[in-house]
Parts: structure tokens; C-alpha cells; sequence
């Protein structure tokens, strides 16, 4: 069971957009005592996504969530944008795999950092990006 | 428009990051670093990062790049202050900054720049007085 304490939801259009997200997640991070190093981890996994979603889709809309469950409050951020979609999410997910210039290590390297992660794309439709970090996880 | 400032000590070049990095601050900054290391000359690069809470990759690709770039030219860069939570997750991401040397703090990188530049100073010497 999953209960949705609070939320917020932030537009990314431009670069600047991605400092002002960080730092609201950051509060709400902060907010329910999440330790440093998992704030560190689960902000720059957002921080990565939310590039991929302004350079590959031309922005989107990030929703904000403090949830309860699994015994403990965490945070769930779900990146959504009507850009051109992943065509191959399996290739995406691997190290050092880019179509644009990057070092390919968004996706994965996201992946790493939280506790779950999840990913939908619907070619020409869009990609949703629903990342989870637990307070202690 | 945001500037970081570069400071000239002596042969080294200094800068500490204050603020939240975004990726046109990066770039920018990566550009006025290697001209700068170009204009003066300098023989070392310093980075404080201690104010920094968010390394991600692309981040992390521009330090690689300035430590890079400095080297073409014939200086040293050494990162120094990474919060330990940001070397923990900069590691766990996949991008461990290889070919970036690092130091805890400023004056320790500033020790391994002086080192380095005596060493290069001795050589030269030593050089010299082989061709008497």
C-alpha cells in the first residue's frame, strides 16, 4: 500500500529550469529526512534525467512526490515529455549507449542511484520516467 | 549572465565553484579556462568543488575535459574538496574521473601543483648540466 503524502509538479523548458527542480527536490528531500548521500544519489539521478528530457524531447513536466510505504517515506519523481520516445528502451539502458554526444550514462547510471526505477516510451508519443528513492534505501 | 571567476597565483590558476553549475555555466567556464591556461601560461589548474552538491555526468564530463584540455597545453589540473557524497555517487553513476587528479583540499592541491612544477624545474636543470 502506497499513500501520497505531498507533491509539487516543476516545468522543465530550459536549462535554468533544471537548477530551480534540483533545488526543490532538494527541500523536499530535506523535508523527510533523507541522508546526504541518498539526497546526493536521487538528486543527480533527476539531475540526469531531467537533461535527457530537456535535450532529447525539448522539456517536460516533472511531478514531485513524498510517498509511504514499504514502512518508510520516500520520494517518487516522475519525469513525463511528448518527445520523439525511445525506439529501443534496451538498448537505452546500457553503458555507454548515446545517440546524442554524451558519455551513455544517464539512463543507467540513473538507474543506479535509486531504488527503482521505471520507463515507458511510446515511439512518437513520449517516454514517462518514474524514479523511486527510499528515506533509507 | 553568471561568471565563475579564474584567479592567477603565481603559475596556477585558481577557480571555486560557488554555485549551483548548470550546463551553460559549464561549458563557459570550461572555455575561459583553457584560454586562460593559454593567455597566461600557467603551469597548474585548480578546482574547488567543496561547494558543489550535484556532480552529474555532464558535469563530470566537463571537469574531465578542462583536465584534458589543460594537459594539451601544458598545465596540471587538480580537483579539489569533492563533498564525499558526491564522490560516492559520481563513482556508483559509472563515471569514477579517471585521468582527473584530486586532492582533499586546497592547500593540499596546491602542494601537488608545486610538486610537480619542481620536478619539471629539476629536470630542465638537470638537462643542462649534461650539455656542459
Amino acid at each position: 500500500m502506497m499513500i501520497v503524502l505531498s507533491s509539487d509538479t516543476v516545468r522543465i523548458v530550459k536549462e535554468l529550469d533544471m537548477v530551480v527542480f534540483r533545488n526543490r527536490l532538494k527541500e523536499f528531500a530535506v523535508k523527510i529526512g533523507m541522508g546526504l548521500v541518498n539526497q546526493t544519489k536521487l538528486i543527480t539521478a533527476a539531475s540526469e534525467l531531467s537533461r535527457n528530457m530537456l535535450r532529447y524531447a525539448g522539456g517536460g513536466v516533472v511531478l514531485i512526490e513524498i510517498i509511504n510505504g514499504q514502512r518508510q517515506n520516500g520520494l517518487r519523481v516522475t519525469f513525463t515529455d511528448t518527445g520523439p520516445g525511445i525506439p529501443d528502451i534496451k538498448e537505452a539502458m546500457k553503458d555507454g549507449f548515446s545517440t546524442g554526444k554524451s558519455l551513455g550514462l544517464g539512463l543507467p547510471g540513473a538507474k543506479r542511484l535509486v531504488s527503482d526505477f521505471e520507463i515507458k516510451s511510446t515511439v512518437g508519443k513520449g517516454t514517462t520516467i518514474t524514479i523511486t528513492k527510499w528515506k533509507n534505501g | 549572465m553568471d561568471k565563475i571567476p579564474i584567479l592567477k597565483i603565481g603559475h596556477f590558476l585558481m577557480v571555486a565553484i560557488q554555485v549551483d553549475l548548470y550546463d551553460r555555466l559549464a561549458l563557459n567556464l570550461e572555455a575561459d579556462l583553457v584560454q586562460a591556461v593559454s593567455k597566461t601560461s600557467a603551469k597548474g589548474v585548480l578546482i574547488d568543488i567543496s561547494a558543489v552538491s550535484i556532480v552529474d555526468s555532464f558535469m563530470g564530463r566537463i571537469l574531465g575535459n578542462i583536465a584534458g584540455m589543460s594537459k594539451v597545453l601544458d598545465a596540471d589540473t587538480v580537483i579539489v574538496g569533492m563533498q564525499p557524497a558526491v564522490a560516492i555517487t559520481l563513482v556508483e553513476l559509472g563515471l569514477p574521473l579517471k585521468g582527473v587528479q584530486t586532492a582533499l583540499n586546497v592547500e593540499k592541491g596546491m602542494e601537488l601543483l608545486q610538486k610537480k612544477i619542481k620536478i619539471v624545474d629539476e629536470e630542465a636543470f638537470d638537462d643542462d648540466s649534461t650539455l656542459q
